[in-house]
């Protein structure tokens, strides 16, 4: 007998995790030996592979900012992964006090740990739910709580949906969520690429070391990423290379590496409020 | 990556100063300084802050570094702090920063900060490394705490991510347990001995037991006697690992003597390493779907009015003894049909019809004992007995003569003593050889061919008269091509006028001449005929053959004839105009054309169906009611029908034949005579076949006469010659 859906998953902390992962890179302290040691695996097979986090990091950063300005304050942050620092509400909040976040994030230990971080914060939640399933993550009491669906969220899928195979339809989950945000929502992506960065070999063997971690690794090429822009219209530059998204210093001293995986803004159509 | 950077900035901003304008004192200098320590430290930061915002970050730091080398006393403290400041808050966690952090200073920090006068280059020289010395230890107290601090976090994270987990399993646990507990479907799991080990309230009121009792059972004891052959195959295999579900509709005895019959699925449960672990059951109780299948199933297979198996389940039955390889090697069959039956129904009504046929389904089964024996009733007063390996033609024979003698035996109905006679046709023989078609053909023929030798008698099927006899089914496929063909002939009978001996018209009887059987009567094909409906041409056809020839006899008025109409024929909607057609096509007059109508047809006729036999009557046509006196007569009735004479049947004239006749029969038909010639209708009599019979009919006043004594039916030349004329 198959358990239900709602039945809760188990933890096995000897399985790498890729948001423990994530935090190595970020040279942080929250994770295991096994997540270190498959962080240092993935490392050697993508050689700079912390820098494109940290570019990552940056790209989201400005992407907060100028969702900020453009007068939207509400995010709704899913595959959130381990608080660090930089985080969207500590951005956020730095623009503007009133910015409501909302973290979302299958990884149970993440959540954990986040509602740590962030208990005593009425205006950041923790949600536990899967991006696959877009019922969930819009369906929380959190998200009802804190987001008002009809006024302009900011979607963030930063680093996410490289960790999200074909089979589970990922194209499908964002237009759902699309379909439910306000016109004016922003999203916000950024995703892994074997194009535009250093020759590679197409990112096989970095794939075959986060095979045996908690989410395996889809390196999709610059079109595909775009297609999961389909509901939204892109904001300028358009999908670029993470450090090319409205830099505010010059790009020239970047690490090559760093332009290895895209991120762009899109806007929802229609009349915003 | 980084170290080359690095470097390259470290050349290049080594002396003299990066911007060719030289060492700079105070604040401008601390700024370049902060410019310099920014862009060597950035790419060995993990900050997610900007170039710029980065230089911004550390300028407050060189200023507090450039203070610390000029202050008396000089304190190392600072330095402390800007290494901790530098992790905690730049995040300059990676060991790999610290040589780029330090190395800047080493380098730049004493030329931009400047040299005050109190302090020499020396004193300056060994503060600036006694300051590293300290933002080393402080970068590793900062690292060190903060890896404790996160990894701490993570554990709690980890712990309270565990506790979440186990208790959203006994949350789950507990609604599982709740979809067990109060699930209406019986739910079983059982090892892999058969040992209940847990059941359901649902399951356990199924069986009447308590959920206590249920879990104290072995699922391997519940075998019952109508348990469908494969289930313990299909279970065994379960058990052994071959097979992961079944279903099966399975019977379970209850302990209050009932049965309980469910829809059974049985599930295999393996373990992680795919052994089978559990048998998982889930049950619905179907006893009363069951029990509502069975009634329908039985309402679809017996006869409503004697509870006897009908026609469908007597056909199955047949089927399946006569399919080779059922373990039937012989059968047995008797078709059985009342004699006369017609006629109880019509003088008795349909009620007394119907508790007749009721009591002869009681007798025949009485008759048969072994359960391989049928009895169904096949339709109307048609029954058959079927039997499984008879022990020879005897059997069977001895069979027949039982039911015979069993329904000889008078049966009492309202008030009446019937005896009932009856014909029956045997077939006995080899399953396999025959088709059920074939055998049922048979039964009927040899059925007839006992009713045709004068019935309350049964016959042996045998092949030598089966080729000769005339079935019923072959004659109604026939009677379409026979029409066609002109096979029918009609003959003619004269009716005679009692005052005078002469002839006062002719009654035009059908006749088939068969090609292969020879002259049959119509008494043979007309119900054949009304039943198909071929009756309604062939009337048709009669009727203007007979018009025809009473044109021809005769020289002035032409000669009346009597027509039959059948019931069929009397409700079909073409009757009125058809037979005005036909008289105007031979230039007749109405007057000249009888139709006969028997009593029985217009019995519960209403006012519409009245109406065509009005509408001919109107006209002129003469309307004989035929068969008086063998139906269920309404004399009151009979002034409502457009009868203009009564046609006694033969049955009351033949008390008549004797001499001196039967005084009860002369007051009767005297009776009916009088009372027509009160309602201003002729009396015909039939079946006249003595002089004195002739003689008392005249004298009781009947007005003309048919039968023997006169003339027997003959062919249209043979009538002209001996009576025509006479006209």
């Amino acid at each position: 007998m198959e358990r239900p859906a709602w039945a809760p998953q188990g933890i096995d902390l000897n399985v790498p995790s890729v948001s423990r992962m994530y935090d190595y890179y970020l040279g942080g302290s929250h994770n295991f030996e096994v997540d270190r040691e498959t962080a240092r695996q993935a490392i050697r097979a993508w050689p700079g592979l912390p820098k494109i986090m940290q570019a990552n990091r940056a790209f989201m950063r400005r992407a907060i900012r100028f969702a900020v300005q453009e007068g939207i304050t509400q995010f709704l942050d899913i595959g959130s992964g381990i608080p660090t620092f930089g985080n969207v509400h500590e951005v956020a909040h730095a623009l503007d006090r009133s910015a409501r976040v909302v973290y979302v994030d299958n990884d149970p230990v993440a959540v954990a740990h986040s509602r740590a971080v962030l208990e005593g914060d009425q205006r950041v939640a923790m949600v536990s739910a899967d991006f696959r399933s877009p019922q969930d993550v819009l369906g929380s009491p959190e998200t009802e709580n804190l987001l008002d669906l009809d006024r302009p969220v900011v979607l963030m899928l930063v680093a996410l949906l490289h960790f999200i195979e074909d089979r589970d339809e990922p194209r499908k989950c964002v237009a759902e969520l699309a379909r439910r945000l306000a016109p004016g929502s922003l999203l916000v992506l950024s995703h892994g690429s074997a194009e535009g960065g250093p020759p590679r070999d197409g990112g096989a063997a970095l794939q075959e070391v986060y095979s045996a971690a908690s989410a395996p690794l889809v390196i999709r090429s610059k079109a595909e990423i775009a297609q999961f822009f389909e509901e939204f219209e892109m904001v300028d530059p358009g999908l670029v290379a993470l450090p090319r998204w409205r830099p505010d210093s010059p790009t020239e001293y970047e690490d090559p590496v760093v332009f290895s995986g895209f991120a762009g803004v899109g806007r929802k159509a229609g009349l915003a409020e | 990556m980084t170290s080359k950077d690095a470097s390259e900035e470290h050349e290049k901003h080594t002396s003299p100063s990066p911007d060719g304008s030289g060492a700079a004192d105070g604040e401008d200098g601390l700024r370049r300084f902060a410019r310099i320590w920014s862009r060597t430290v950035y790419p060995a930061t993990q900050t997610s802050l900007s170039r710029a915002e980065l230089e911004d970050f550390l300028h407050p730091l060189a200023v507090r570094l450039g203070e610390a080398l000029q202050t008396f006393p000089f304190s190392p403290a600072p330095g402390r702090e800007v290494g901790e400041v530098l992790v905690n808050e730049a995040h300059c966690t990676s060991p790999e920063a610290l040589p780029h952090i330090l190395g800047v200073i080493e380098s730049y920090l004493v030329l931009y900060a400047g040299t005050p006068d109190s302090v020499g280059v020396d004193e300056a020289r060994s503060r600036c490394a006694r300051l590293q010395h300290a933002i080393a230890a402080g970068f590793a107290l900062a690292v060190r705490e903060r890896t404790l601090a996160e990894q701490e976090a993570l554990s709690r994270a980890a712990l309270a991510a565990q506790t979440a987990v186990e208790e959203a399993l006994h949350a789950s646990e507990t609604r599982f347990r709740a979809v067990f507990k109060d699930a209406t479907i019986g739910i079983g799991i059982a090892d892999m001995n058969g040992r209940l080990r847990d059941a359901n309230g649902a399951l356990a009121r199924m069986f009447g037991h308590s959920e206590e009792e249920m879990r104290r059972r072995n699922i391997n004891d519940w075998v019952h006697p109508d348990d469908a052959p494969d289930v313990w195959r299909l279970h065994r295999e379960l058990a052994a690992g071959r097979r992961d579900h079944f279903r099966v509709e399975k019977p379970y005895q209850r302990p209050d003597g009932t049965v309980l019959w469910t829809n059974l699925t049985v599930s295999l449960l393996r373990d992680a390493e795919g052994e089978p672990r559990y048998q998982l059951a889930l049950m619905e109780d179907i006893t009363e779907r069951r029990l509502l299948h069975l009634r329908l199933r039985y309402e679809a297979t017996h006869d409503e009015l004697t509870g006897l198996p009908n026609r469908t389940l007597f056909a199955e039955r047949l089927d399946r003894i006569l399919t080779p390889g059922n373990g039937v090697s012989r059968f047995g069959l008797c078709y059985l049909d009342i004699d006369g039956f017609k006629t109880v129904n019509d003088s008795l009504g349909h009620a007394v019809g119907d508790q007749l046929l009721v009591a002869v389904g009681e007798r025949l089964q009485s008759c048969t004992t072994a359960p391989a024996h049928l009895v169904a009733r096949i339709g109307g007063d048609e029954f058959a007995v079927l039997m499984s390996d008879p022990q020879g033609t005897e059997e069977v024979t001895c069979l027949a003569r039982a039911l015979l003698a069993a329904l000889a035996t008078p049966i009492s109905l309202d008030g009446r003593e019937l005896s009932v006679r009856a014909s029956i046709g045997i077939v006995e023989g080899a399953a396999g050889e025959l088709e059920p078609a074939e055998v049922l053909r048979s039964a009927d023929i040899t059925m007839y061919r006992a009713k045709d030798a004068g019935g309350n008698r049964y016959e042996l099927a045998d092949p030598d008269s089966e080729a000769r006899a005339i079935d019923r089914h072959s004659l109604t496929n026939r009677l379409p091509a026979a029409l066609e063909r002109d096979e029918f002939f009609l003959e003619y009978q004269p009716l005679i006028r009692m005052s005078d001996g002469q002839v006062d018209g002719a009654e035009a009887l059908v006749r088939w001449r068969h090609p292969v059987h020879g002259r049959l009567g119509p008494d043979r094909f007309i119900p054949l005929a009304e039943h198909t409906g071929l009756i309604v041409p062939l009337g048709r056809w009669v009727l203007e053959q007979a018009v025809a020839q009473t044109c021809t006899w005769a020289g002035g008025q032409p000669l009346r004839v009597n027509v039959n109409l059948s019931p069929r024929q009397l409700h079909h909607p073409d009757l009125v105009p058809d037979t005005i057609a036909v008289l105007e096509a031979a230039g007749v007059a109405p007057s000249s054309l009888c139709l006969e109508v028997t009593e029985s047809a217009l019995i519960g006729a209403d006012e519409d169906e009245l109406k065509p036999l009005w509408q001919l009557a109107e006209i002129g046509v003469d309307i004989a009611l035929d068969d008086f006196g063998t139906g269920y007569s309404n004399l009151a009735n009979l002034r409502k029908l457009p009868a203009t004479t009564l046609k006694l049947d033969r049955s009351f004239t033949q008390g008549l034949q004797r001499h001196p006749a039967d005084p009860v029969d002369l007051t009767f038909v005297e009776g009916i005579v009088s009372l027509a010639h009160a309602l201003g209708l002729a009396v015909t009599v039939e079946g006249v076949e003595t002089e004195s019979q002739a003689d008392q009919l005249r004298d009781l006043g009947c007005d003309t006469a048919q039968g023997w004594y006169y003339a027997r039916p003959s062919s249209p030349g043979e009538f002209a010659r001996d009576w025509a004329t006479a006209g």
